[in-house]
């Protein structure tokens, strides 16, 4: 089986948001990257469905040409090969011009499944998956966090508000991973000399231009100082007048 | 004037509360807003999607077992019959998944979880969150459809706007993907996004046995959901559909009760657009007081009981 991970360099969780002078962007100045959360757990998925029904695992990120490092640290897991799509600045791309440039690859790698991550964490679209899918003409399960998969197809579920569905699906497909669908790998010793050897192609995406206009960057507005009601279950007739009279919450 | 369409969710005649609220931001540009619903009861719901502002709505007949690649063309191909301007959808689980499939046939971008959403003329901007809400930005597009989601208890549904006029329509076949079983919820039990009041515990909770404690507290309220830190998930305590935060869910409740919950920057981010925050933490340099509104000092287990009587009482009252 022929399968894809996709998957994002984004600023780590610890990153501090500063906008840009212009306020049309933000300033990455001190900012260090990682693969986005849930990316890591849609490679886990695509390596695990290599060990059952053989293939391989081609790494595709649309990004600066520094994500070879996290394309790297996924070949150092398992994945056989990456492809970096260079872009410096991934973020800046709406999601969209994101899925058509992923969708043009994995048409050209002749994919049959591709896993994505539920949400990349820098822009939080959580939009690529299900639009690559349907610019592919594939089916999607979106926000999984179990899976079954057969040759031809699977059954995969998800938790909304309503309730755990259970979807089925023919392949050709897109799955976007939630938490709970598996325990991302580290990479072994031999896996990170292993990667050494692995092939990263760089190549340009497919142009497609952005359609978003960025009017303006800003900080949200600071919280106004709150207070220290008091201390242990005697502070608790405070906080409820609190909540009553000045929150008008209770 | 403007039309745009909104996917409104239903279930067995009773609307969304976040498909409301979705069609009265709609509804609050002065556009005339037409809401596509389907499943048992869609006609008993349409009452109320009128009310919160829908001109129309189309009842797609036929559309269950839900498949989501059908419903999505279904709109799209409603949005270019009504030559709507924006398609929207609320920002929950299954909007997010119909959503982008909207707009890639439209061939437009998709603007997700919107804060804010307004019009001049047949123009539309949009306010959104970027790093789980560290920073905010307004923005347009040159997409031939404006498509988002909106956030959750952001918007105001109208009030009273007026009777729809209700039309059905039969809902295209030949799914690739097809929504076989659905297990119910728990009755009764919301989920953190949308709840109006949200209570979370964390590491400070010691074990998930204590969890009832925090189950107890938000069933004072009424209207409250559960939630977590990412530790006591991690640390499987919790789902993880509990979760809140920048790699969890982003929650903007009316209330927000953190309780042994220490504040970490990656928490912030998820609930700090929260209208009010309460704090409950043993240690009184904790991170988490510098967000919060109200702060309580002390043992959760010794203050949350209390609480709970506390906020029964009141709301009895
Ligand atoms: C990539 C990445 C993504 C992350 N994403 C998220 C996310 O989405 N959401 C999230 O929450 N975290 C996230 N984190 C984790 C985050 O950094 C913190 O580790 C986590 O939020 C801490 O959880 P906590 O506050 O429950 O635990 P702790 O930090 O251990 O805090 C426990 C608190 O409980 C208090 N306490 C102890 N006993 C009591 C008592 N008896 N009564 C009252 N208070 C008590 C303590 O004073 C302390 O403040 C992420 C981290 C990384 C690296
Ligand atoms: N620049 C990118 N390169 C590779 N994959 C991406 C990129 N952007 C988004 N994706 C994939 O799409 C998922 C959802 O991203 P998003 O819609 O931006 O939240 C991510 O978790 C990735 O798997």
């Amino acid at each position: 089986m022929k399968i894809v991970a996709c998957v994002k360099r984004v600023p780590t969780t610890e990153a501090i948001a500063k906008p840009t002078s212009d306020g049309q962007g933000l300033d990455p100045a001190g900012w260090q990257y990682m693969l986005s959360f849930y990316d890591e757990l849609a490679l886990e998925e695509a390596l695990k469905t290599k060990e059952k029904f053989g293939g391989d695992v081609t790494v595709v990120t649309l990004g600066p040409s520094e994500a070879s490092k996290e394309v790297r640290e996924c070949l150092a897991r398992g994945a056989d090969n990456g492809v970096i799509l260079k872009e410096a600045d991934p973020s800046t791309r709406d999601p969209r011009s994101t899925a058509k440039a992923l969708a043009a690859k994995i048409r050209a790698l002749g994919a049959e499944l591709v896993f994505t991550g539920r949400v990349a964490t820098d822009r939080d679209h959580a939009a690529v998956g299900p639009m690559l899918a349907t610019y592919l003409g594939w089916a999607c399960v979106s926000e999984v966090f179990a899976l079954e998969l057969t040759e031809t197809g699977g059954t995969a579920k998800r938790e909304t508000e309503h309730g755990v569905e259970s979807v089925s699906f023919s392949l050709p497909a897109v799955i976007t991973c939630n938490k709970g669908l598996n325990e991302p790998r580290r990479a072994s010793l031999k896996g990170i000399m292993g990667a050494k050897a692995k092939p990263i192609a760089e190549e340009q995406p497919e142009g497609v231009p952005n359609q978003v206009i960025v009017k303006k960057v800003e900080l949200p507005p600071a919280r106004k100082a709150g207070r220290i009601i008091g201390e242990g279950a005697a502070a608790v007739p405070a906080l409820i007048t609190a909540l009553r009279n000045e929150a008008q919450v209770l | 004037m403007a039309t745009i369409v909104v996917f409104a969710e239903q279930s067995k005649g009773q609307a969304r509360r976040a498909s409301l609220e979705c069609i009265g931001a709609a509804f609050a540009t002065n556009a005339k807003v037409v809401a596509v619903t389907f499943g048992a009861g869609a006609d008993a719901a349409a009452t109320a999607l009128g009310a919160a502002g829908a001109k129309e709505v189309i009842c797609l007949t036929g559309a269950e077992p839900f498949s989501p690649d059908s419903v999505a063309a279904d709109l799209a191909k409603i949005v270019g019959e009504t030559g709507a301007k924006a398609f929207l959808a609320a920002a929950t689980v299954t909007g997010k998944d119909i959503a982008p499939r909207v707009a890639a046939h439209l061939d437009s971008t998709l603007f997700s979880d919107v804060t804010g959403f307004s019009a001049s003329g047949e123009s539309f901007q949009v306010v959104r969150p970027w790093l789980a809400g560290k920073a905010i930005a307004t923005l347009t597009s040159q997409a031939p459809v404006l498509c988002a989601t909106t956030r959750p208890n952001v918007f105001a549904p109208a009030e009273a706007a007026g009777a729809p006029t209700v039309t059905t329509r039969a809902a295209s076949t030949g799914g690739k993907a097809t929504v076989t079983a659905v297990e119910a919820k728990v009755a009764g039990k919301l989920d953190v996004k949308e709840a109006g009041v949200v209570v979370s515990g964390g590491r400070g909770m010691k074990g998930p046995e204590h969890f009832g404690l925090i189950e107890n507290l938000a069933a004072a309220f009424g209207n409250a959901a559960t939630g977590a830190s990412r530790a006591v998930v991690d640390a499987g305590w919790r789902p993880h559909a509990e979760q809140v935060g920048q790699t969890g869910k982003t929650v903007a409740p009316v209330l927000y009760i953190a309780v042994g919950i220490s504040g970490a920057i990656q928490h912030l981010a998820g609930m700090r657009t929260s209208k009010v925050i309460v704090a409950i933490n043993k240690d009184k340099d904790a991170p988490i007081f510098k967000v919060a509104d109200f702060g309580v000092v002390g043992d959760a287990f010794e203050i949350l009981p209390v609480l709970t009587e506390a906020v029964k009482a009141a709301r009895a009252r």
